[in-house]
Order: C-alpha cells, then structure tokens, then sequence
C-alpha cells in the first residue's frame, strides 16, 4: 500500500523532531540548563550585589534591577544559538542527519523542528535565570505580551543564526567562533550591563546599529517599563530577522548546503 | 509499474569527478535486483540520488511513477534506505530510534512503538533494544540500520551492502529476513561485493561501471552467458600434477582438489574417462560458486585479484 504523505503525516513528523530534541535537553540536563543557571547566579552576585552597590542607579533604577532583564535576555541568546549549533552540527557530524534528509519532511518541519527545541531550551533556562533573579530583586512585569513575545522571537533569531552556522560548518572549532567573536560581543555591548546614554557621542550612534540593543531593550520594557529605543522600531527589527534568517535557512536546507553532495 | 525508474541521469562532483555518465536504469515493482559494481563505478551515487542525499547534475529518478527531482516528499516516503555506513545516533537505544524515523515519515507514535517491536524483535534485537546503541556489535548495528530503514513499511527497500563485515550465521539470517520482506510484496534492491548473495537472492541484475551500465538483465540469462562450467572434484589420493585433456583446462589446487573448467557444450563423460583411463578416483564433486564472479570480471574487464 502507498505511504501518502498528508498535512497529518507531516505534523507527526514535526512533533517527532521536538520530542527527540526536548529529550536530549532534559537528559542532559547538567550540560544544557545547570550551567548557564550558575553562571548567572555569579553575575547576580558579583555584578549585581557587590559591584552594583558602588554603581547605585543606572537609567533611573537601580543597577541590580536593570540588569536583570539583560541577563535573562543574555542566557536567552547564548542557549538559543548553543543549542541548535550543537544538535544540528552534531547531527550533521555523526550523519545521523540523514534520518531526516531522506524523510518525507520538507525543510521548513526539519527547521521548525530543531528551532522549536533551540527555543525551549532558551525558555528553560530563562525562566530558571528568573528564578534566580527573584531572590536578588524584586522582580515585577510591566507588559507579559510584550515581555513573551519579545523573548520568543529573540529566540528564533538567534536559533536561525545558528542554524546557519551549523550548515556551514566543517568541524566543531567553527561552531564557536561566532559565537566567541560576533555574539559575545554585540550582547555585551547590547546594553546588558549599561545603558546606551552612557556611550559618548559617536559611540553611542555605533551602539544603535548593534540589533541585539533592541533586542534586550524591548525585554528590558516589558519588564521594567523603561527603554534606550522606540519599542516599535526594536519589534520590527526582529521580526525583519526571523524572516530574513528564516528564507536563508529554508533556501539552505531545500539546496542542501553543506548537507547533500 | 517500475518501483525505480532513472532516466539519463548524470551526476559531476564540484571537484570535477565524473561518477555517472547517463544512467538509464528501470527496476520492476517486486523484484529483487541485485545493483552491482567496483568500488567508485558510481552504486551509491546513484543511491544518493534516488534517495535524495546526492543532487543529480541532470536526468529524472522516479519511484513509483513519482519524481524524486519534482515531488521528493511523497518519493521519498516510498523508500527504505540501509545505508552502507553506521550512521544513527549512537548514543541514543535502538527502540527510539527506530520509533524516531518512523515519527518522521508520518507514523503516529502508538503504532511506531508496536513495529519498532515487531522489527527489532524479528531481527533479533529486541533484547537489546533499550540499551546505547554504541555498545551493539558490528552485525547488530547492521541489523538495527534494517530495522530503521523498514519501521515506515516501505514499498522499496534499498540496502547499500548490508552484509558487509558480517559473519555468515547472521548474513542467513539477515537474507532469510530480506527474501521474506520481498516475498511479502516489498521491492528490493541490493548492492553487495558478495556475489554469491546476489547470485542466490536476486532475480534481475544491473553491472555499473565507471559510471555506465555495462548489462542489465536477468541472473538467469547472465549465467547462461557463460560458456565455461568449472567443476572442483575432491579426489581419494593425492597428486603430483594434473592430467592433459584436449579441450578441458585441469589444474589442481591441492594434492587432491582437482578444478576442471570444460565448455558447455562437452560431454562429462570425456573427463570421467580421462579420469578411469589415469586410474585418478573422485569422491566427490561439486559445481564451482562464483560463477557470477566471472562473468562480473569479464564486464568490468578486471582482473581476479582487483575485486573488493
């Protein structure tokens, strides 16, 4: 009998891809969620506390207040990216990639696949960074559709980005460059730790061409109330990635970049 | 209907490897076809591309009437791939990955787990099924690999040597499990370096070469090609040398291992006489295997020693 494939078939398919990618997050749990939860717990403790004493306010709060947002947004981004360039790459690597590439399932379910476990990931691990949070300030929401949507689609973005590099690379030294030389960078000057007022004149314009600044001050809005830049033009910013880092990856999944020979 | 049907297909590598020059190749819905080649005649490149892991420069692939070029979705959920190299996850245990790749071709997840059963029980692995895949043997990676490839019930079964390095207890076992999948409907096609299996199992046959098919046809009427019958005869005393017959090549491989390779058209009778005449006793005597070997060596003009 004639195996169809049917919207049906291909939402099983799907489900399939995030349920092997959820497992694999919770059964290694001390490697995906423990860490970052730690690592921010220092930043708390050393930046927050001990340091943000001396610092007192910055952007009209104090400083452990504001940079709790950006710390969330922080583990956010690097567990999104982590996540999909280990997995993907790894896949890619062992070649048991080629499960999918010879499945039924059209690029676009193998992207929202891994992408979908790349945003859990992040979700987990910024809700525990929350967590963590709360016993450092008191936290409060200003906008909870703002502050989830914002999270949300950061997520995706940066889950594309490393999708992208996942195809393109060769060998496991080439899925961390990025992430050492572009992505740590642009975060930390993102206004995680400070506001952009502080930069000096032309820096500050350089700082406004950094995505990643919308990116925390949108978050930093939906919790906090307060932004370095208009909320609207920070939504469309990331809105315009998802599309343009998510046409990029279809078009390399459906060519077969770095996959098919 | 054919199961798989290639058209003038062509496949140059970026590096300027030429590996198919226009393959035109048709494979009959339930036959066993046995796809054979030296290495780099260009079997899994076409492999590749039927199962959609390798671009084709040019040319159209069809399983079941549907493109792989136009259609690759519902091609592709017609076809079960036993790849020649291990390639699943091995740390994860062979019942979820069983029960993933037919997650992946659209089966739901309470009938995926009831065939991960069925299969890897059939295959004898069942007893293995919860344990990391790293830790199976090398036999029983290839069984899983049939295992995965069969949980979404194709109606082609493609397997890219699947016995190789093997032992022959499971090698049966693994052709006793194929030719029942075949006899149950499933079109098979088979490459092997072990011409015997191909000769034993398969019904049709296609010998690639240097990118080209250079025969395509039936076992049968490929045998019946072959114009020399070799018999080995075991004899009751040693020898020194072996005895001259016109017409006959005889030649020993032991003391008392006597080959005797005669045309089709002579009489046993002749090499019987030779052999009372010589007072040389046999014990016994069996017609030689390999005899697809030969003919394969003739096509792809090789010598003995060159076949991997």
């Amino acid at each position: 009998m004639s195996n169809k494939v049917s919207a049906k078939s291909y939402w099983i398919g799907y489900q399939t891809i995030v349920i092997k990618e959820v497992s694999r997050i919770l059964r290694i749990w001390a490697q995906t969620v423990i860490p970052p939860a730690i690592t921010m717990t220092l930043y708390f403790v050393i930046f927050g506390q001990l340091i943000g004493r001396r610092i007192g306010e910055m952007g009209g709060m104090d400083y452990m207040e504001f940079i709790v947002p950006g710390l969330i947004m922080l583990s956010v981004i690097t567990n999104a990216y982590g996540n999909i360039t280990s997995s993907f790459f790894g896949a890619k690597f062992g070649r048991h990639i080629e499960e999918l590439l010879i499945s039924p399932l059209p690029p676009i379910l193998i992207l929202a696949g891994y992408v979908t476990g790349a945003v859990f990931r992040s979700l987990l691990v910024g809700v525990l960074v929350f967590f963590v949070a709360s016993f450092f300030s008191d936290l409060q929401i200003h906008s909870w559709p703002v502050t989830l949507a914002v999270v949300v689609l950061t997520a995706i973005v940066f889950a594309l980005g490393g999708f992208i590099n996942a195809t393109f690379a060769q060998k496991f030294d080439d899925i961390a460059i990025i992430p050492t030389f572009v992505l740590q960078p642009l975060t930390y000057l993102g206004g995680v730790f400070f506001s952009v007022d502080l930069l000096p004149g032309v820096w500050e314009k350089i700082a406004m061409v950094n995505p990643i600044l919308y990116m925390v001050n949108a978050f930093r809005y939906g919790m906090l109330g307060v932004t370095d830049v208009p909320i609207g033009a920070a939504f469309t910013i990331i809105i315009l990635f998802v599309l343009a880092l998510g046409t990029i990856c279809v078009t390399l999944l459906r060519r077969g970049t770095g996959l098919r020979t | 209907m054919y199961a798989l049907e290639a058209r003038n297909l062509k496949k140059t590598y970026k590096n300027g490897v030429v590996a198919l020059k226009g393959i035109d190749l048709t494979v009959e819905e339930g036959d066993f076809f046995a796809l054979l080649g030296p290495n780099g005649a260009g079997k899994s490149t076409l492999i590749g591309i039927v199962s959609s892991l390798v671009n084709a420069s040019s040319g159209e692939t069809k399983v079941f009437e549907t493109s792989v070029q136009k259609n690759r979705s519902q091609a592709m959920a017609e076809i079960g791939l036993v790849p020649q190299e291990v390639n699943f996850n091995q740390f994860e245990r062979p019942f979820d990955i069983v029960v993933n790749q037919a997650g992946y071709y659209g089966v739901p997840r309470k009938i995926a787990r009831r065939r991960a059963e069925k299969y890897l029980n059939q295959l004898q692995l069942w007893d293995k099924a919860f344990k990391p895949s790293r830790t199976l043997s090398g036999g029983m990676k290839r069984r899983l690999l049939i295992a995965r490839a069969m949980v979404h019930e194709p109606r082609l079964l493609i397997l890219d040597e699947p016995t190789a390095g093997v032992d022959i207890e499971i090698r049966r076992s693994m052709w006793a499990f194929i030719e029942q999948i075949n006899r149950d409907g499933t079109t098979v096609i088979l490459t092997t370096h072990y011409l015997e299996e191909a000769e034993n199992l398969c019904r049709n046959i296609a010998i690639i070469d240097s990118g080209r098919i250079v025969e395509n046809t039936t076992i049968k009427a490929l045998l019946s090609t072959l114009d020399v019958e070799t018999f080995v005869l075991d004899l009751t005393e040693p020898l020194e040398r072996a005895p001259q017959v016109e017409g006959m090549e005889i030649m020993l491989r032991d003391s008392t291992t006597m080959l005797a390779s005669l045309p089709k058209s002579s009489s046993l009778n002749v090499l019987f006489k030779m052999l009372e005449n010589e007072n040389i006793e046999v014990k016994s005597m069996r017609n030689k295997a390999n005899r697809l070997e030969e003919l394969f060596l003739r096509l792809v003009d090789k010598q003995p020693g060159q076949v991997a």
